[in-house]
């Protein structure tokens, strides 16, 4: 069963993250490649691709004509992408703990972290209605 | 003895087993001879299209993979620089590895017993079995499971990690273990099948790949056990279900359920085929779950139209199923007989037994059962709102467009039922 992992952030929390030591951020990175690692270890992994920062985020709608019109005004209060990943596990219960072991990634201070990580079941299972 | 007409590639994944298990014998290093073996078919699939196919392939294959099990050994020596070691593993290299290629030593089913070992987790044995015994490459196997290949890789070598650290040996599991053995064989075979089957994910070819591939090993088991009626059952199971392939996906990868299938479709011989197995299976005795599964698919393709379907029949063999395992999807089928024998009544009945079992209560499956009966019984609204929970949890794409699809059709037909029931004129 594939599952995404989606860590969420509000745009406050990547200015707090732009406020951190060197130290911090060379823990979280380093945490972050040693994640990484391991669910390839684990002959889990799918993919993964982190995102840009949602200062030049944008929500696009086909205008009249199917022609692009952008906005880039967002309450506080949204929730930004800031990056995914996809894995391969056996039950739902594997993908929680993995999502549970990158949400605790180290914050200020090398504290573990509690990041929000949405996880949604992809659509690839097994197609059979069983009629 | 390989048939040396056959395509390339075809020819290599049947060798493989046949390769692989002198190997191992000969160098006792499961992990290292499957990477040998391994190597060994990537050349022949580079050199023998350019230069012919060798008078004796397997004995060509044998030679290559000991060659790089020869040089694995000599790094591994110089790694470790240990003389005892070193000149123990030079005396064994000197000796030559028996090709036999006519004793026809045939350890194919001692390499499943070890790949589908319980000690294994499922992913792993699937993709251990896919490649060890039949001799696909890890980027096909990573391919079919839509994963990247050094994924399928890690997975693979995580096999082999576990068989060496519970120290499976490579031997033939003692008679009282067999029989489990066997069936932990059977059911990986039995996934595989599964997953080519009915997954909807990826190229269709390769998928549809997979249960070519299941059958060709469930084939290669019969063969070395004819008169287990388990191994039979699962061979007519796969065959009468493959059968129906070409009628259960429309023209645009939406499902086809059972009921509307264009019969004509169906591979008449290979339900021949399943059927012939199947009876002989049968009146041996012991009938197994894999057996009466074969029973039912027979049932339903031994119908040319749906309503030919013998389904008092189809109930007996659920029942008999049913006593023999506690699956919640045998419980689910049972009921769907049950409605189409006594009714829809009886089935939503049963189902309800269904609500308090946490293996299926949330599953989208039963809704959508629940909702095909309810539709049945003809109570449109109630049916609208089960298959639109049941979409809500599907897990694949052409389910879900299924199960929308239903709620939609039902829901355009309401406003006539509502003119009919509130008795306007």
């Amino acid at each position: 069963m594939k599952f995404i992992l989606m860590m969420t952030g509000k745009r406050a929390d990547w200015d707090e993250y732009a406020k951190w030591s060197k130290e911090d951020m060379e823990r979280n990175v380093a945490f972050m490649r040693a994640f990484n690692k391991e669910i390839k270890d684990a002959g889990v992994f799918v993919a993964t691709e982190g995102l840009a920062w949602p200062g030049e985020a944008k929500f696009v709608r086909a205008g009249k004509h199917g022609e692009p019109v952008t906005d880039g005004v967002f309450p506080e209060s949204k929730e930004f992408l800031a990056g995914y990943w996809i894995i391969d596990v056996e039950s739902a219960e594997q993908a929680y703990k993995i999502a549970a072991r990158v949400s605790a990634a180290p914050g200020p201070g090398g504290k573990p972290g509690a990041v929000p990580v949405e996880v949604r079941q992809v659509l690839s299972g097994h197609a059979d209605l069983g009629l | 003895m390989a048939d040396p007409d056959l395509p390339i590639e075809h020819l290599l994944r049947e060798l493989a087993p046949q390769v692989l298990s002198p190997i191992v014998r000969r160098f006792r290093d499961f992990a290292a001879a499957e990477d040998a073996v391994q190597e060994a078919l990537i050349a022949a699939t580079a050199q023998w299209p350019r230069e012919g196919v060798p008078a004796n392939p397997r004995a060509w294959l044998i030679q290559v993979a000991s060659r790089r099990m020869a040089d694995h050994i000599r790094s591994e020596v110089a790694r470790r620089r240990r003389e005892q070691v070193a000149a123990e593993e030079a005396e064994r290299l000197a000796l030559p590895v028996d090709a036999g290629a006519e004793s026809g030593e045939d350890d194919t089913l001692l390499l499943l017993f070890m790949c589908c070992h319980p000690a294994l987790t499922r992913a792993s044995a699937i993709a251990l079995t896919l490649r060890a015994v039949g001799g696909l490459t890890t980027a096909e196997i990573a391919n079919a499971f839509l994963v990247p290949e050094a994924t399928m890789a890690q997975r693979i070598s995580r096999a082999k990690q576990s068989i060496m650290e519970s120290e499976i040996p490579f031997q033939l599991p003692t008679a009282e273990d067999r029989a489990q053995r066997l069936r932990a064989v059977l059911h990986v075979l039995y996934l595989i099948f599964n997953e080519g089957y009915t997954s909807s994910a990826g190229p269709r070819l390769r998928r549809a790949d997979l249960s070519d591939e299941a059958i060709r090993l469930t084939r290669i088991v019969y063969d070395r056990e004819p008169d287990d009626t388990e191994v039979a059952g699962l061979l007519a199971l796969m065959l009468l279900t493959d059968a129906r392939r070409a009628a259960r996906i429309g023209p645009n990868g939406e499902l086809i359920p059972l009921a509307q299938q264009n019969r004509t479709l169906w591979d008449r011989q290979q339900i021949a085929e399943g059927i012939a197995l199947l009876s002989t299976a049968l009146p041996k005795g012991s009938v197994g779950s894999y057996q009466l599964q074969a029973a039912i698919a027979a049932v339903h393709d031994e119908a040319t139209r749906t309503e030919d379907t013998d389904w008092p029949q189809i109930l007996a063999l659920y029942e008999l199923l049913k006593r023999m395992s506690d699956n919640p999807m045998i419980v689910l089928n049972h009921a769907v007989a049950a409605a189409m024998v006594h009714g829809p009544r009886k089935g939503l009945e049963l189902l309800n037994a269904l609500d308090s079992d946490p293996r299926i209560a949330e599953r989208h499956r039963l809704e959508a059962v629940r909702a095909h009966l309810l539709e049945m019984a003809g109570d449109h609204q109630a049916a609208i709102t089960h298959y639109r929970n049941a979409a809500s949890r599907a897990t694949s794409l052409p389910e879900r467009n299924y199960l929308m699809m239903q709620a939609a059709r039902l829901s355009q037909l309401r406003p006539t039922d509502q003119k009919d029931s509130s008795g306007c004129k």
